[in-house]
């Protein structure tokens, strides 16, 4: 595996989808079970957010996911919403206020909590937002840098 | 998987049991459980995780909305939770604090708040 793409309508069912397509090619690459469950919490949190963000704009979608093996395991999601551009840490703040936006009441928890998760399970945390939307890229190193831990045997 | 869920009552408290992934999809359907639990009076309410396969944060903002919820009434909502997996999210988003988390149904119902 290189490159797999994923896209789907911006509906919540279909996140688990993403869950499992992530986990599967993990697996493929031969990533540690303890390094699975973050990539399937990251997914998680990272779909929800681009939900949440497509949600408060009134769009459908899609929602973009690329997997990548070729270095490390790298999984980008998009989501073409019209945000004020920012890259970084300062991305992330914007994602952060539209996905609070979004909330359907008061009961959810901030924005902030799920990139709290995000920035604790993925080691690589990366945002862009634009006119064109969001982009989350989240990593994980290439074996070689994870030490012996890092794959199973 | 999905989520199922399940109540009973237990020495006056109420036991949730649910089974299957709580995530963003799921989530609602938990909401809408705890919130007709306390619309009928239940006010001191267990959730057991043990057999929860999945938790994002979009599930503990639901369990943190009836814990607020049960807390108005003067009730109390616990966790039996013994996943590691499940247990880590709790820790990161600094709810291990918030919740009274158990390691058995039992021993949540017999606790004094």
């Amino acid at each position: 595996m290189a490159l797999v793409e994923l896209s789907f309508p911006a509906r919540p069912v279909h996140v688990r989808t993403a869950r499992q397509v992530a986990v599967s090619l993990a697996r493929r690459a031969q990533l540690a079970e303890e390094i699975l469950d973050e990539i399937r919490l990251a997914v998680a949190e990272a779909c929800g957010l681009a939900l949440a963000v497509l949600r408060q704009a009134r769009d459908d979608g899609p929602v973009a996911v690329d997997f990548d093996d070729s270095d490390g395991f790298t999984v980008e999601v998009r989501a073409g919403a019209v945000l004020p551009a920012a890259t970084g840490a300062a991305a992330l703040d914007v994602v952060a206020d539209a996905a609070k936006l979004a909330a359907e009441d008061g009961e959810q928890l901030p924005a902030g909590a799920a990139l709290a998760v995000l920035a604790e399970v993925a080691p690589v945390l990366d945002a862009a937002t634009s006119a064109q939307g969001l982009r989350l890229r989240l990593g994980w190193p290439a074996v070689a840098d994870l030490g012996p831990a890092g794959r199973t045997a | 998987m999905d989520l199922s869920l399940s109540s009973r009552l237990d020495g006056g408290r109420t036991i949730v049991e649910a089974v299957g992934e709580i995530d963003v999809y799921t989530a609602p359907k938990l909401r809408e459980q705890l919130t007709e639990l306390v619309d009928a009076g239940r006010r001191d309410i267990i959730v057991d995780m043990r057999k929860v396969e999945f938790l994002d944060s979009t599930g503990l903002g639901v369990l943190v909305g009836g814990l607020k919820r049960v807390s108005q009434h003067g009730g109390s909502l616990r966790l039996v939770c013994t996943q590691e997996r499940i247990l880590k999210i709790f820790r990161i988003t600094g709810l291990t604090k918030v919740f009274a988390i158990y390691g058995d149904v039992a021993t949540a119902v017999a606790a004094d708040d």
